[in-house]
């Protein structure tokens, strides 16, 4: 592999692509990838003075992946760490915006940053395990890069062992956004048709309300039928009482 | 089928909380009020002596008919917005309205009485110049509309077109100015800018051109701006470069004959452009020989053509407005000059003498809260005695309409500012006088220092002062219960405006785009102070904001507007009390810098007003209040105090943190590139909103907890490429502190306009879908799951784990206006969104239908969650319609707040029309109903409690009766 990264005074990143053809079992895959550096600054005055930290190699195509090379902090930079987190510091890191597309990477002019923060505390009480996640758009634009520490919190417990602020314990992934889902008619029509289908093997079911229920409306009818009749041929003697009831 | 109808009752019986009022309920918690707006063109209804009409066609593409005598609404048609039904030209004969309506494409005739559509005619296109009606012989028949190349008459009686015609040259002049004298020529006039007047006269009877010649006016660059018809056939111009009057007789066409204003003895103001202002009664008559020409703002002069000759009847001077008006033969001129500095004074005057008429004079008193007056018209109308009486509506710059008769009563004002709200708040109301007292006494930290005897007595006067109040409401009561009911007035006025048992009164404060400010009462809707600011920019955003709310008595509460100039980003403050409208004695910082960004925090300084930060364009900050103790507050909080700024031209969204020098840095950094989206909107939750429940309980007992993150932000996000195959909406959830993207989405195959309601841990937003051609409703739930990170606190800086995203997505049969989510005071009831439609209605839709959880096949667990089967399509049903027949015309926006009562939301719609009611979307299930029986209860108490006594006794009785046994 092999990535190639100038920097000219004007801040200006010059991408360049390569191909790197492997034969594997003799099958022959071919990826494009590039790489852009990773920056990250963390100051005790919270100016941002970024360094390069690793560089991320994009592959890129219809299933963008990214991987990360990057360096040990050094001694220097371990100390300063661990002071910006006492004065409860940021450590921000940085990329480039680019463009994941295959065909349009060859010197193609990163117009600004795209940058994001943690809390430096938070930074050395997980230990330097961080998660970076590159977000791109629908066309394949870098549009934000974000971190998080795990754990994420600050409770203040001192690292001792230099060691562990020494290797970057990084999760690394990219996100291209989800597909909304619309409403799924199709689902529902079939699931109706499901239902009447149900109902047609069921014979009992598709019997009317009347024939499903005549052995009880029958013998109602017939009761309201005859309480009627009482009521009017007693309606001459004992009316009178009869209709004060009611 | 029967299944289908069977599932239908199954949601209806699950969803539970039908909506509806009951008839005898319609009025009685809500109210609207119709609005016209900025009325453009007025014509008094004058075809009957006693008509009382009045018709107006408004810059809000509305055309109406007021009462004279209320200024209610007669009728009122209400057309696109836009250009598209623009009102052009509006000419009344008799019972009709002729309106010429979005740039010449229509033309239509209004019957005026009940104002229903005579005709409608598609005319030609082309860019619409002037048009006029033409009278032959002493009627009107046929009306003409002047194009840019192309002059058409239509008649009158069904709008079919008589005669189309071109114009001649019409690629070099401009033709402006259609005119008729009564015969039938009908005269058209261009002009070739400072160079010559093109004079066209065609044969009203089959558009003939009959003459056709051109006149040299090198001073002329627009004919309706400096000339007017008069006399007979007699263009008269003014120009203030050669300070003269031109006269030209169309039917000779010789030229211009120089009339300088000094052979008058005139003199225009410098810095001023003189105008004319003219008067044709009857459109098949001559225009009258006389006219005014305006010399300065307020100074006119009544002048007349008299053979030829033109005589200086009459200078006004100092006058404000003029106006002509004709009754029966008598045609009068109406001058209003100013009396002093709040009143002015009109006068009717004979045009023809330019004598004064007696008893004439009508005091028009100037609301000192108001704008200027702006146009004057005159309804006149003809005594018993045959002499000219007349009312006045007086337009001022604030959009107010006032009627007025003599000697200076106020028949009716009208607010059409109203019509175009484009902020709103709504603030409690004060406690009583009484309350306020008690709260007084002890509220006051000194008081403890006055001693106990001191004390005694304060405690036993606002003791006294309670019994008092109480006695005399008591007397209220009895005086009232007397009185039939129609004439107890509880009418709302200032002095007793106080807060009711359930706060469901509020005081509606409302930001209009003519600058005017209203505070209005909810319960009746009456208006209660306005205040007009002078100077906004035409194109200003408004942000209203409330700093400090009543609750924190003695201080006054205290609203503030930001007024910013959207294209230089200048800003202003305005300080108010909204309780009474008027300015705060606290004097607003002066912005120099244009302004960014403005947040309201959530600590007070030691006046517990809210501290509002500004942030400038040089990234600096500023504090309102900045008092010594609230930059020292900052500075403590400095790190906490994140903000984003969103610049949609880049599409950049950025945040910053506050430093302790005010000064702030730059710590995250989105950008979206805005080759292929755009960013539309961006919304955050409601500060004041509450959210009762962490989670919801499953079907299993367990419980699925909300990601509640206070700081997320939706953007959405609209493509470029409208093309139907490409387009797509976008969809952002980003925390607003951190930068971090919680969710990204996007909806291919869709379109704006995107509406968005953010709340609790759900986003709502309507598209257009391309590919199906419908509108479709998506709901994107945010959960934690199975556990919470941190129960106790919630801190984006502390959050590492994405939350679960669930996301579904439905049909709306019908495209939207506006939506809004109900709010409530605790957040307990359950939440409805309510959707402005273009039809007029707002629908209360039940969040529950909106909900990602619902199943594809109901199962044991979701019918214990009480979620409702998936169906894709959501339905309107009409006891949804919370407005029932009340239409609310171009809802623009939806306000909701919470009152006293857990059950109940305040809603305010507000669009052409403002439309205020309660919604209870759990029902009123803190409320005794209102045909709840107290008599029962009581009578059932009672009896039970004589029954206790009784068998009480019995039982006793009994016992010694045992004992002596």
């Amino acid at each position: 592999m092999s990535a190639c990264l100038y920097r000219d005074s004007y801040q200006r990143v010059f991408l360049c692509c390569f191909k790197d053809l492997s034969v594997n079992d003799g099958l022959e895959t071919e990826f494009n990838g590039f790489s852009v550096p990773l920056e990250h600054s963390f100051e005790v005055d919270d100016v941002a003075k970024f360094q390069l930290r690793g560089s991320l190699v994009l592959k890129t195509g219809r299933e963008p992946s990214v991987s990360l090379n990057q360096n040990q902090l050094s001694e220097e930079d371990r100390t300063k760490l661990k002071e910006v987190a006492a004065v409860d510091g940021l450590y921000r890191i940085r990329v480039p915006r680019v463009f994941l597309q295959a065909d349009k990477q060859t010197e193609w002019q990163t117009d600004g940053h795209l940058t994001a923060f943690v809390r430096a505390c938070a930074m050395v009480e997980s230990h330097l395990s961080d998660v970076i996640t590159l977000h791109t758009d629908v066309s394949g634009y870098l549009i934000a890069v974000s971190i998080v520490t795990f754990p994420g919190a600050c409770r203040g417990t001192e690292v001792e062992d230099e060691v562990d602020l020494e290797v970057f314990n990084t999760t690394l992934s990219i996100m291209a956004p989800v597909n909304a889902p619309g409403p799924e008619t199709a689902l529902f029509i079939q699931r109706m048709e499901q239902e009447f289908e149900k109902k047609g093997k069921n014979p009992q079911e598709q019997k009317s309300f009347f024939a499903k229920y005549w052995m009880y409306i029958v013998p109602l009818v017939l009761f309201l039928m005859m309480s009627g009749a009482q009521d009017q041929s007693g309606g001459g003697g004992g009316g009178g009482g009869n209709g004060g009831g009611r | 089928m029967a299944k289908l109808i069977l599932l239908l009752l199954k949601c209806i019986l699950l969803c539970g909380t039908v909506y509806a009022v009951f008839e005898d309920q319609v009025g009685k918690f809500d109210w609207r009020q119709q609005y016209v707006g900025k009325v453009r063109f007025c014509h008094f209804d004058a075809h009957m002596q006693s008509s009382k009409k009045v018709l107006l066609a408004t810059e809000s593409n509305v055309f109406a008919a007021l009462n004279t005598r209320t200024g209610e609404v007669l009728w009122r048609h209400v057309d696109k917005t836009g250009p598209e039904g623009n009102i052009d030209a509006f000419l009344q004969n008799g019972q009709d309205a002729v309106l010429v309506v979005g740039n010449g494409r229509f033309l239509r005739s209004w019957e005026t009485n009940i104002g229903g559509l005579n005709w409608e005619a598609v005319l030609d296109s082309g860019s619409f110049q002037s048009a006029c009606l033409i009278g032959q012989q002493g009627t009107v028949k046929n009306v003409a509309v002047l194009k840019k190349t192309a002059i058409s008459l239509h008649y009158l009686s069904n709008g079919h077109q008589k005669w189309i015609e071109n114009l001649p040259d019409s690629d070099t002049v401009d033709y402006q100015t259609v005119y008729s004298g009564g015969n039938s020529e009908v005269y058209v006039l261009g002009v070739v800018p400072h160079s010559h007047i093109a004079i066209v006269a065609f044969s009203g009877d089959d558009g003939e051109i009959l003459q056709q010649s051109s006149v040299e006016a090198p001073w002329l660059s627009s004919i309706p701006e400096s000339c007017q018809m008069v006399d007979q056939d007699l263009l008269i111009c003014v120009d203030s470069t050669t300070m003269s009057l031109y006269t030209l007789d169309l039917k000779l066409q010789l030229q211009l004959n120089q009339i300088p204003l000094q052979s008058l003895e005139l003199e225009v103001d410098p810095d001023f452009r003189p105008s004319l202002v003219s008067h044709q009664p009857n459109p098949a008559k001559q225009p009258r020989s006389e006219f005014f020409l305006q010399l300065a703002p307020d100074h006119y002069v009544l002048l007349q053509f008299n053979n030829g000759q033109l005589v200086v009847l009459r200078d006004f001077k100092p006058a404000l407005l003029v106006s002509f008006a004709t009754t029966g033969e008598k045609t009068v001129a109406a001058v209003m000059s100013p009396k002093n500095k709040t009143a002015s004074s009109i006068n009717l005057f004979n045009a023809e003498t330019g004598r004064r008429l007696l008893d004439t004079t009508l005091i028009f008193t100037m609301d000192p809260n108001g704008g200027k007056p702006e146009k004057l018209n005159v309804q006149a109308f003809l005594k018993k005695d045959d002499s000219v009486g007349y009312r006045v509506m007086v337009q001022t710059k604030d959009h107010t309409l006032t009627f007025l008769q003599q000697p200076g009563r106020v028949l009716w004002t009208r607010e059409e500012a109203l019509s175009d709200v484009l902020t709103m708040e709504m603030v409690d109301l004060p406690l009583t006088g009484t309350q306020a007292e008690l709260e007084g006494e002890f509220g006051k930290k000194t008081a403890i220092q006055d001693g106990l005897m001191s004390m005694v007595f304060k405690r036993l006067s606002s003791q006294l002062i309670l019994l008092q109040a109480w006695v005399a409401h008591l007397w209220k009561l009895f005086y009232d219960a007397r009185k039939p009911r129609s004439q107890v007035k509880n009418d709302i006025s200032m002095e007793n405006l106080s807060r009711d048992e359930f706060n469901l009164q509020k005081m509606m404060v409302m930001v209009t785009a003519s600058g005017k400010l209203f505070g209005i009462d909810s319960k009746t809707g009456g208006i209660l102070w306005k205040h007009y600011l002078e100077n906004i920019p035409s194109n200003a955003a408004f942000k209203l904001m409330v700093q400090r709310t009543t609750a924190h008595f003695p201080h006054p509460p205290q609203c503030t507007l930001l007024i910013k100039d959207k294209d230089t980003g200048l800003a202003s403050l305005h300080v108010f009390n909204p309780i009474y409208g008027k300015m705060s004695h606290v004097s607003p910082p002066a912005l120099p810098q244009p302004i960014l960004q403005s947040l309201m925090l959530p600590f007070m300084d030691q006046d517990y007003a809210k501290v509002l930060l500004l942030i400038d364009d040089q990234y600096k900050v500023s504090a309102f209040p900045s008092t010594k103790y609230v930059l020292q507050q900052l500075q403590e909080m400095a790190s906490s105090i994140f903000f984003f700024l969103v610049d949609s031209n880049q599409g950049r969204l950025s945040g910053y943190r506050l430093r302790t020098d005010l000064s702030t840095e730059q710590i995250w950094e989105v950008a979206l590139p805005t080759e292929t989206q755009k960013i539309v909107s961006v919304k955050g939750k409601k500060p004041n909103e509450h959210v009762h429940s962490q989670g919801r309980v499953m079907g299993d007992r367990s419980v699925l907890y909300k990601y509640l993150n206070p700081n997320l932000l939706a953007v959405v996000t609209e493509s470029t490429d409208l093309h139907q195959e490409r387009s797509f909406v976008g969809i952002i959830l980003i925390d607003g502190v951190t930068g971090r993207i919680i969710h990204e989405a996007v909806q291919r195959k869709a379109r704006g306009p995107v509406h968005v309601v953010h709340s609790e841990n759900w986003v709502v937003y309507e598209y257009w879908s391309t590919k199906s051609r419908r509108n479709e409703f998506s709901v994107i739930e945010l959960y934690e799951g199975m556990e919470l990170y941190n129960s106790t606190a919630f801190s984006s800086l502390d959050r590492p784990l994405v939350p679960q995203v669930l996301q579904q997505s439905y049909i709306f049969p019908s495209s939207i206006s506006t939506m809004e989510a109900t709010l409530t005071e605790k957040g307990i009831t359950s939440r409805h969104l309510l959707i402005g439609l273009p039809s007029g209605g707002i629908l209360s839709l039940p969040k529950m239908f909106l909900d990602p959880r619902r199943p594809e096949m109901a199962s044991e667990q979701s019918r214990e969650e009480n979620l409702i089967p998936y169906a894709p399509e959501l339905m309107i049903r009409t006891e949804w319609f919370v407005n029932y027949n009340q239409t609310v015309s171009r809802v623009r926006g939806i306000y909701t707040a919470p009152s006293g009562l857990e059950s109940t939301c305040l809603v305010v719609a507000y669009g052409l029309d403002i439309y205020h009611t309660r919604v209870y979307p759990s029902k009123q299930f803190d409320v005794l109903k209102d045909d709840y029986d107290y008599m029962l209860i009581s009578s059932v108490l009672l009896a039970l409690f004589f029954a206790t006594m009784i068998s009480k006794r019995l039982a006793e009785v009994k016992l010694l009766n045992r004992a002596w046994r």
